[in-house]
């Protein structure tokens, strides 16, 4: 019986169809609960507050408090690193929507109509909106330099395009709920990926020790990295307004709200320049990115090298500069999205091998294998040599799973014959590096029990937002005790249970937790068997745990019968594990090491057929073939690469952020921020996973890292409406921008 | 005294007073405390907070899906209240609750409420359904995690024919809602009031007497007053009872619609008129505002899109306003004054709407272009009707949503188009707008798109 590798479902399924998942704003709240909501100047983006009249907002029917940075009686700090992000704007705002007070009232509905009262003068000055007219470097430049880039090559390639930002837009937007505790400690349930920071900043903010502060998430609804740093303003809003009135304090924003004062994935501008030789290999590629940071750092540092650490994708490059520059704009401050920096990199290198193949006549996929990685031709920018390369088998199982040379002759007729409907094909690759490249993050810590009756007790410090972590690493505690996977006990992540764990975050979830569990789990597992081995009088290594039994030769016991043994032979049935991803290491000055302990590896071949006339565009077939491993639970991972593949071709089609001039975000719901929909779902949608040997890095049951990697999947489908639109004029390179809107598409075709 | 009375969980519930804007999401989370359906956007444009209402049609109940966020809660006035909380029942799950964890449709779990209570209502619809009719049933429910292909196989697999609780105990539902009075409502005082008449005529009378009132017909965009911008309304006159008030005649030239026929009642009646029509309809909103919309609701809201008007116009539709007893009528494009400034006074009500049939003689066509395919507001809204003896064209009439401030007709190239062929009139190019740039489309693409949707209604 092995409960690793089986297609189980997510743990809370049937809970989350009966309406009964407990959700932050569903915990029902004590009597004395008082409602939190922020803020803001109506106008105006950046500029000195010369006037702050909140008495009108004081006097409001129902409103018991009103907050600013006065009343902090710690740091007014809320960002993840560089201590940038102030909970509460303090003498000058820096982005249209930014914190400045906090209307604390019996209900949400008054605080909510209170904040309108406000009077705030900005002394405005014009907001930089956009990164192209950004002169500030918010954080230093950086690039890696290899060989000469600039040389002459027989074929040169050129271009500049625009690559757009991308709201989190989680179902549950963000919200936090706290308790006040005895001698001024706090109990904050939120909905974060990074329970240990929000425990960390408000501790902080409180001026109290960490000890006193716990905070717990059960579950999130979507996370998306919209709620690693960014989900710590409003837990220390609700704990500043409990501290402060000692009362439950609930800060849950509007939609509205959260789309105006969180963060985003990173809007990019890259030039580049490239020579390659008459097969179409690169000889040379130089590019510069430059980033909308916002405001503030944020985590924007590691994730402009999370770009340069993706430029490659899956291609050898012989001589480079890769370069960004992380801009400061007037808007709020960007941050981690899933990919994390890493989707801008690939999708530049792909709208470069199909511009090559554009230009030269090529195949695109013949361009793409050109350039592949492979033998003598296996270093990455960073100086990390590929170990784990498996881009030509996957690659080529895929274009004769999907037809795709078929199909491509198909496609070409079609496009011959048809004046304004044009039909589009593209197979692209992933090559995705897994491991925070901040090497101290890669550790994780678990807490295990197992009580008497043989109950299992399952703690770890990585956080449920849906990617289904949580029954993973109760199918890995269940497999180490050989135990129905229904004996254990999945329970909230809780900064009390397991100390200084890092962000739930770079698809590190599973094999961080998992491998710490494992741990934990293993010591309990040993001492059981330690125990039993001298009962029966047997060498310890004859014994087996499986099918809820524990056996060695004749012997046999159940394991909830061991359990109670050892509880009365005084032998611990707790442990705590702790996991160091090993080999890892990154040498930031020298822009070399080992950044990444494996990598993450896939391909999808997409079709689309695009209106010329009014640029509108269906995608009508997708294939995928995806790595992940050998998979611990095959139909988790499945929706996960389905899910990344919709969230990421959202992002490179219909999801469009606008900003008007004076910085407001204009898009700022779902009225106007159109994420895809049931219908933008191809119907003829295979999906499959690859036929793996393993990890090669030694992981957690040598599966691999499931949640970022397939985001970048529907490259494939931007790429195939640059093949579409490039059929009207071939041989010329269209202009085509992310996201491929109808507006962009269109635009595109008249570029020609 | 009156009171608000509908059934949930097989009792009926009556509340004497109630605040006149309270939403329904709001009752049932905060009064209720029932905590399943859930809150994703407070704009009706996530379906997170899907609920399904049942109502007596045609001698039966029917259930429509809508979204909580944006309906008062008088609206389920002598209707059914039915959510996630109700379907698992002897701790069985429904059979769409169980197709939904059978398919692994649910991650995170916060839009699963809203997509299982609109896989119910398509459940008892009790049809045979395909993919479009699964797809179309779900555009409104937003899910940022699965990508949606387990959803899709979750409706295949659950809609077909029903056997639930209620399939069982319909003649019980049926007899409580009828029970329930069907007189007027009016709950409150006279500055403070939820008023929902139960004829055209008393609701004519009541907003005449009321001019200061709101009326409210879907609530789909005054739901957006009260929630976004914390506008109260103190007194709300909803004209969903009046069942008078939304009757659709087919005559021999034209249809007459009653301004309270939602869209989705309208949606057969507009597709045997023209399949663009219905296309277009269908693409209107999602499931859940269709069954709230209205027609009457959508024009007398003044939208510079609204998508139907455009398209009521072309067709050289005529409007008639009820103020009191007394009634007047215009062409729908006379309607629209300007931004958000329309040819009605406190009090009137848009009243029913005379559409014409093409003619064998005429070709319609109507088009509209947005970012996303289902469920999202015009970038541009095209719609044409060209009257040709033999090869040329006798007669344009053209309007566009999204081009002006208001829906408007391009009277200057219409002009242009008249004694040309259809093959010489591909040359024309529309001279009569003067578009914004926002964030749905730029000017420029406005301007070329909506040269390409002439061009191609010419073709």
């Amino acid at each position: 019986m092995r409960t690793v590798g089986k297609s189980i479902a997510h743990d809370s399924a049937e809970l989350h169809v009966a309406g009964t998942a407990t959700y932050i704003d569903d915990i029902l709240e004590p009597d004395g609960t008082v409602h939190v909501v922020p803020g803001f100047a109506k106008d105006g983006a950046v500029g000195k507050i010369t006037a702050l009249d909140l008495s009108l907002v004081l006097g409001s029917r129902g409103v018991l408090a009103v907050l600013t940075a006065d009343d902090i009686p710690g740091i007014n700090d809320c960002s993840p690193i560089a201590g940038d992000d102030p909970i509460f704007a303090k003498g000058e705002i820096q982005f249209h929507g930014q914190v400045i007070f906090a209307v604390v009232a019996e209900t949400r509905e008054a605080a909510m109509r209170a904040r309108l009262m406000a009077k705030i003068e900005i002394q405005k000055s014009t907001p930089v909106v956009n990164v192209q007219d950004s002169q500030t470097n918010l954080l230093p430049p950086y690039a890696f330099t290899k060989g000469d880039y600039k040389k002459a090559s027989i074929n040169n390639i050129s271009g500049e395009f625009s690559i757009g930002g991308q709201e989190h837009f989680y179902l549950e937007g963000q919200v936090a709920f706290a308790i006040p505790q005895e001698k001024n400690g706090m109990l904050v349930h939120s909905s974060t990926q990074h329970p240990q920071e929000i425990q960390h900043k408000i501790a902080a903010m409180l001026a109290i020790p960490d000890a006193m502060v716990v905070c717990e998430c059960r579950r999130m609804g979507g996370g998306f990295g919209g709620k690693e740093s960014q989900a710590t303003q409003w837990a220390a809003l609700a704990a500043l307004a409990a501290h402060k009135l000692n009362r439950p304090a609930k800060c849950r924003l509007d939609r509205d709200d959260d789309f105006m004062m969180t963060g985003k994935r990173h809007d990019f501008q890259v030039v580049y320049e490239a020579g390659f030789d008459k097969t179409a290999r690169l000889t040379a590629v130089d590019v510069n990115f430059r980033a909308r940071l916002g405001y503030s750092a944020d985590l924007s540092g590691a994730i402009c090298d999370r770009t340069m650490f993706h430029v490659d994708n899956a291609y050898y490059y012989p001589a480079f500069n890769i370069a960004t520059q992380r801009m400061k704009t007037n808007t709020v401050s960007n941050t981690a999205f899933r990919g994390f920096g890493g989707p801008q990199g690939i999708v530049f290198a792909e709208a470069m091998m199909q511009s090559i193949a554009i230009q030269t006549g090529m195949d695109a996929l013949d361009v793409r294998k050109r350039n592949f990685y492979g033998p003598r031709r296996d270093v990455t920018p960073y100086g990390q040599k590929l170990r784990d390369n498996i881009l030509d088998e996957i690659v080529a199982q895929l274009e004769k799973s999907s037809s795709y040379r078929k199909r491509r002759k198909e496609v070409d007729a079609y496009n011959k014959s048809s004046r304004f409907f044009k039909k589009g094909l593209a197979l692209t690759p992933v090559k995705f590096g897994i491991s925070f490249t901040a090497t101290h993050l890669n550790q994780a810590g678990a807490l295990v029990h197992v009580y008497s009756d043989g109950s299992v007790h399952l703690n770890h410090g990585g956080t449920e937002m849906g990617q289904g972590l949580y029954v993973k690493i109760a199918q890995v505690v269940a497999e180490v005790f050989g135990i129905a996977l229904d004996r254990v006990a999945i329970t909230a992540t809780n900064t009390s249970k397991v100390p200084n764990t890092s962000a739930t975050a770079a698809s590190s979830g599973t094999d961080m937790n998992g491998m710490a569990a494992r741990n934990a789990a293993l010591v309990i597992k040993d001492r059981m068997a330690e125990l039993i081995a001298k009962v029966w009088k047997v060498n310890k290594s004859t014994i087996t745990f499986a099918g809820d039994k524990i056996k060695s030769g004749r012997h046999v016991i159940k394991f909830s019968e061991l359990a109670k043994l050892a509880k009365e032979s005084r032998v611990s049935l707790s442990c705590a594990g702790h996991y160091a991803t090993p080999e890892i290491y990154w040498d930031r000055a020298s822009g070399s090491g080992m950044p990444f302990f494996y990598f993450a590896y896939g391909a999808s071949c997409s079709e689309v057929l695009v209106d010329t006339m009014t640029g509108e565009m269906k995608v009508t077939r997708v294939d995928i073939l995806h790595d992940v491993g050998h998979s611990l639970n095959p139909i988790i991972d499945i929706g996960q690469i389905e899910g990344a593949f919709v969230q990421g071709m959202g992002w490179l089609t219909t999801e469009e952020l606008v900003y008007d001039d004076d910085g407001k975000l204009r898009t700022h719901a779902p009225s106007t921020y159109k994420i895809p929909c049931a219908s933008d779902v191809p119907e003829d949608f295979r999906v499959a996973i690859f036929k793996s040997k393993g990890n090669v890095a030694d992981t957690i049951y040598r599966s691999k890292a499931v949640g970022e990697p397939p985001l970048m999947l529907p490259i494939s489908v931007w790429c195939a409406v640059m093949d579409a639109v490039a059929s009207v004029k071939p041989g010329t390179v269209p202009k085509l921008d992310t996201p491929a809107t109808p507006e962009a598409i269109l635009r595109a075709v008249n570029s020609l | 005294m009156q009171s608000l009375s509908f059934l949930r969980g097989g009792k009926i519930v009556r509340l004497e007073k109630f605040e006149p804007d309270q939403m329904l999401l709001g009752y049932l989370r905060l009064t209720e405390k029932s905590k399943g359906t859930k809150e994703g956007c407070n704009e009706g444009d996530c379906g997170a907070c899907t609920v399904v209402l049942g109502d007596l049609h045609e001698g039966r109940v029917r259930y429509q899906a809508v979204n909580a966020c944006i309906l008062l809660l008088g609206q389920i006035h002598g209707k059914e209240l039915i959510t996630v909380d109700d379907l698992a029942r002897d701790g069985k799950l429904h059979a769409v609750q169980q197709a939904m964890v059978d398919t692994h449709g649910s991650q995170c779990g916060f839009c699963t409420p809203g997509f299982v209570m609109s896989l119910f209502s398509l459940a008892h619809e009790n049809r045979k359904v395909d993919r479009a009719a699964v797809v179309d049933q779900i555009a409104g429910n937003l899910c940022r995690c699965t990508g949606y292909r387990p959803i899709i196989e979750a409706g295949l697999r659950a809609c077909g024919s029903v056997d639930d609780y209620w399939s069982q105990h319909s003649a019980e539902i049926a007899a409580q809602l009828k029970a329930i009075a069907a007189e007027d409502l009016f709950v409150g005082d006279d500055t403070s009031f939820f008023a929902a008449p139960a004829t055209a005529e008393n609701l004519a009378t009541l907003c005449a007497k009321y001019p200061t009132a709101t009326i409210v017909s879907g609530a789909t965009d005054v739901a957006l007053w009260i929630n976004k911008q914390m506008r109260a309304q103190r007194q709300i006159i909803y004209t969903g009872r009046a069942k008078d008030f939304s009757i659709i005649e087919d005559h021999s030239e034209h249809i007459s619609i009653g301004a309270g026929a939602t869209h989705a009642v309208l949606h057969d009646t507009l597709t045997k008129l023209h399949p663009d029509l219905g296309e277009l309809l269908r693409r209107f909103g999602s499931r859940q505002v269709r069954a709230s919309g209205t027609i009457g609701g959508n024009i007398a809201n003044g939208s510079p899109i609204g998508d139907m008007p455009p398209a009521l116009i072309a067709l050289g539709a005529t409007l008639h306003l009820r103020h009191g007893d007394t009634a007047r009528s215009m062409k729908l494009e006379d309607f629209f004054i300007a931004y958000g400034k329309q040819n009605r006074v406190a009090g009137e009500l848009v009243w029913r709407i005379d559409v014409p049939k093409p003619r064998p003689n005429q070709i319609f066509k109507c088009t509209k272009i947005s970012k996303r395919f289902d469920d999202d507001i015009s970038a541009v809204m095209g719609a044409f009707l060209f009257t040709l003896a033999g090869d040329k064209i006798t007669a344009a009439r053209i309007a566009y949503g999204g081009m002006a401030a208001t829906p408007k007709r391009a009277l200057k190239t219409e002009a242009a188009l008249i004694g040309k062929t259809l093959a010489e009139a591909e040359s024309i190019v529309l001279v009569d707008y003067t578009p914004l740039s926002d964030m749905r489309a730029s000017a420029e693409y406005r301007n070329t798109v909506a040269n390409a949707l002439l061009q191609k209604a010419l073709i």
